[in-house]
């Protein structure tokens, strides 16, 4: 059971739309920025308040790629693997910060909860290849080394605040 | 809150208005602002150029009167290699990859002075002149800007800037000289074709939407764009919203529609921030909402935030996901001009498509026709990237060859090396190889090779890329993004992507390459959707063009283009190694042997290839092959 915070504010979101079907998905993307994750426990609660099934509303959150039911870390880092960013050699960015971060293709967040990092389909970033993303902000024509020196600046950042 | 404009009367003042204020703006500067520009540092050199222009309150002599700076953020100018992007008008002078400390010295030369910085104008590859303005760029020399033409000299962030540069004017024509029947017979002699990939004839389908009994219609615009590789609609929608939303509104006053939806990619944050700025702006001055104006007509236009799903992109799919559901796409017919949205007739068309429809309602069908080619008129943006000297986004008339757009307009392959192919249409497209270079760009044409126009996204490959592994690359991307709804997709991209991944790993038999063909024909005819249908074209145009580079793989384990991981071959140079034992306590699978002062060895049937030899070596002794 969550607490009695995570009800509240999802009332305060789900009254900005009309309680209806098609208020589903931007109600959940809205509880995703506020928790950076979409707690599995509120989908019930939102479901019956827009007079949908549990089962549809789990359908429907779980089809999307950006919808994650684990809680992310505080920077959300989203390597980008279109095709512009592959070609100019993405796969190794990747790499090194997974190395450094202790990650893999199966463990996508610290344990601190600093960092998540993930890829992405295409950023629209390509003439800047390769390109990834922290939160909202493109870094772009990104190398294995300034992967590294981002993971300190944002490690630094983090320390600071 | 701004005033409602109630007229088409207002409407013409208040762009006289603005015009005149514009043009009082002596010195004008504008700071790219696209999503390229951004990244590269755009807003801190935005900032500092405000900050100069306040503190320094410079009232500048110049020629014959005095002159007052002014600041804007702008849309993409397309030059995303050479950004962040500066340009001064009216000078018209373009500064490439600024940097907040060069902000002083271009206020102190060429605001105040009127002079040009050298060392930031861009300076051409080839004859190493400088280039002082735009027009003498390359880049631009080649290009026909229609969709893009006020991109990138106005702030996307202000209505009454779109105002002053015309935007609105053909709503306003629409509306009051037209009757709904002369806007769809206007874009339909047009012959305007959709921007999304199919290159459906977008009056055809204003028309049928117009003919259905149902009176509760929509107008929904597809801004997911999906394809890796392709960002032309993100530009549009950051650099020019008013233009995209003007043709929306134009499109549902020809079809009856009371509403409409924007459905937009959450990965373009920005766009979805200027989008909702713009609606919000044109609510506010009556250019949406009841009674638009003055005319009686209402429109009222919704935002939604895709959420991650390639196949979104699919009409019916993207339907689906603004009801609330899984965005997976349905059987048709019904199609959407008869069952779109909600299950009413609903006009569904990508950015770029809208984005045309105003200048088409202002200068008309036969102008638009004399752009382009007989049945592609008009022009097409393309976001050129990969190994292309100048990456950005580009606006060309129908029919251009490949061979202009990626040499001269794009400046050839970077550091010299030698072209293989270009991708075009994403994973629904396919190759073309420097044989087809020559043959014209427009719908028809290049279907004929084999490949698809689609949204726009232009990949160049060179020498160094394997077209094995870019086969393997799309098929892991369609069976990623494949919703699962139909068997021949589902599972069909995951049988090719296995016979792929052996084909790259060097464990592929010549029967796959049948095996290949034959998955490729069942999706292709089987398959439930248009994205299922072409998720096979990437493999089968490199099957058709790269045959030799397949059998390279599958028969002498070779990479021709040293890409593929598994078919690497690591040795140990004998002159070279001085017998230090690094790369042994390096190997995590024990293949490297060796004793003092004799060269060490890679045993090549335990080797793993993953390079920690060579990284490990500190005498550059391990090579690559």
């Amino acid at each position: 059971m969550l607490e009695q915070s995570f009800y509240t504010k999802a009332d305060e979101i789900m009254n900005k739309y009309p309680a209806q079907e098609r208020s589903l998905i931007p109600i959940i993307h809205e509880v995703q920025e506020t928790y950076n994750y979409v707690p599995l426990e509120l989908l019930p609660y939102i479901a019956k308040h827009i007079g949908i099934t549990e089962t549809k509303a789990y359908s429907v959150a779980s089809f999307y790629e950006r919808f994650s039911f684990e809680p992310k870390g505080k920077y959300i880092i989203r390597v980008c693997d279109g095709t512009a960013c592959h070609v100019r050699q993405s796969l190794p960015v990747l790499e090194r910060l997974r190395s450094e971060l202790g990650l893999s293709d199966k463990k996508h967040t610290t344990d601190d909860m600093l960092f998540t990092v993930e890829t992405v389909s295409c950023l629209g970033a390509c003439s800047l290849a390769p390109a990834l993303m922290v939160n909202d902000h493109v870094h772009p024509a990104m190398t294995p080394d300034k992967a590294t020196s981002l993971i300190k600046d944002l490690r630094e950042e983090a320390a600071k605040s | 809150m701004s005033e409602k404009i109630t007229s088409i009367d207002e409407l013409n003042t208040l762009r006289e208005k603005y015009h005149e204020a514009v043009k009082k703006e002596d010195v004008r500067i504008l700071v790219c602002a696209g999503t390229g520009c951004q990244a590269s540092g755009s807003l801190k050199v935005w900032e500092k150029m405000s900050e100069l222009a306040k503190d320094t309150n410079i009232t500048v002599e110049f020629a014959t009167h005095v002159k007052h700076p002014h600041v804007h953020k702008s849309g993409c100018l397309g030059f995303c290699e050479q950004g962040p992007l500066v340009r001064i008008e009216p000078l018209g002078v373009l500064y490439t990859k600024v940097h907040p400390e060069d902000c002083e010295e271009i206020f102190d030369v060429t605001v105040k002075r009127g002079e040009i910085v050298n060392r930031l104008l861009y300076k051409n590859k080839i004859t190493g002149e400088e280039c002082y303005n735009q027009d003498e760029i390359p880049f631009y020399k080649g290009q026909t800007r229609v969709v893009l033409k006020t991109c990138g000299t106005i702030d996307p962030e202000s209505i009454d800037e779109a105002i002053s540069a015309g935007e609105y004017q053909a709503l306003a024509k629409a509306l009051f000289t037209m009757t709904p029947d002369e806007v769809i017979k206007t874009v339909l002699d047009s012959k305007l074709r959709g921007r999304g990939g199919g290159g459906f004839i977008a009056g055809k389908k204003w028309q049928q939407v117009a003919g259905q009994p149902e009176k509760i219609r929509y107008v929904v615009c597809n801004g997911d764009e999906g394809d890796p590789g392709a960002f032309m609609d993100c530009s549009i929608m950051e650099g020019d919203p008013h233009r995209m939303i003007e043709g929306m509104i134009i499109a549902a006053y020809a079809v009856g529609a009371q509403e409409g939806y924007i459905y937009v990619r959450a990965e373009y944050p920005l766009a979805v921030k200027r989008l909702t700025l713009a609606i919000q702006q044109a609510t506010e001055r009556g250019l949406l909402g009841d009674n638009i104006l003055g005319s009686g007509f209402s429109f009222k236009l919704n935002i939604n935030r895709g959420a991650g799903a390639f196949v979104c992109g699919e009409g019916s799919a993207l339907t689906a996901s603004i009801e609330g559901k899984r965005g997976m796409p349905r059987v048709k017919p019904p199609r959407t001009v008869e069952q779109g949205l909600f299950a009413k007739p609903t006009v569904l068309n990508n950015v770029e498509t809208y984005a045309n429809v105003p200048q088409i309602i202002l200068d008309g069908a036969e102008w638009y026709r004399s752009i382009g080619t007989e049945n592609s008129p008009g022009t097409k943006t393309f976001a050129l990237t990969g190994a292309v000297r100048n990456t950005g986004l580009v606006e060309v008339p129908f029919g251009i060859t490949p061979r202009k757009i990626i040499f001269d307009i794009g400046g050839g392959i970077r550091d010299d090396r030698k072209f293989k192919a270009v991708q075009i249409g994403g994973p629904s497209g396919g190759c073309l190889t420097e044989a087809q270079l020559d043959e014209p760009l427009d719908f028809d044409s290049v279907k004929k090779l084999g490949v698809i126009v689609g949204s726009g996204g232009l990949v160049v490959m060179d020498e160094n890329t394997c077209m094995v592994e870019v086969a393997r690359f799309f098929m892991e991307f369609t069976h990623r993004e494949s919703c699962g709804k139909c068997v021949p997709c589902r599972e069909g991209t995951l049988r090719m992507l296995e016979i792929l991944e052996r084909i790259v790993a060097g464990n592929g038999r010549m029967e796959d390459i049948d095996e290949l063909r034959s998955l490729a024909d069942l999706i292709i005819n089987t398959a439930l959707c248009g994205l299922g249908k072409s998720a096979p074209l990437p493999v089968v145009s490199t099957l058709n063009s790269f045959m030799d580079e397949y059998i390279e793989h599958i028969q002498n384990k070779k990479c021709p283009a040293h890409v593929c991981q598994k078919l690497k071959q690591y040795t140990i140079d004998p002159e070279k190694c001085r017998s230090c034992s690094k790369c042994a306590r390096g190997c995590p699978v024990q293949a490297i042997d060796g004793k003092p002062k004799v060269p060490y060895v890679i045993d090549q049937a335990k080797c793993i290839k993953c390079g920690a030899c060579m990284s490990a070596c500190p005498f550059k002794a391990i090579n690559v092959a």
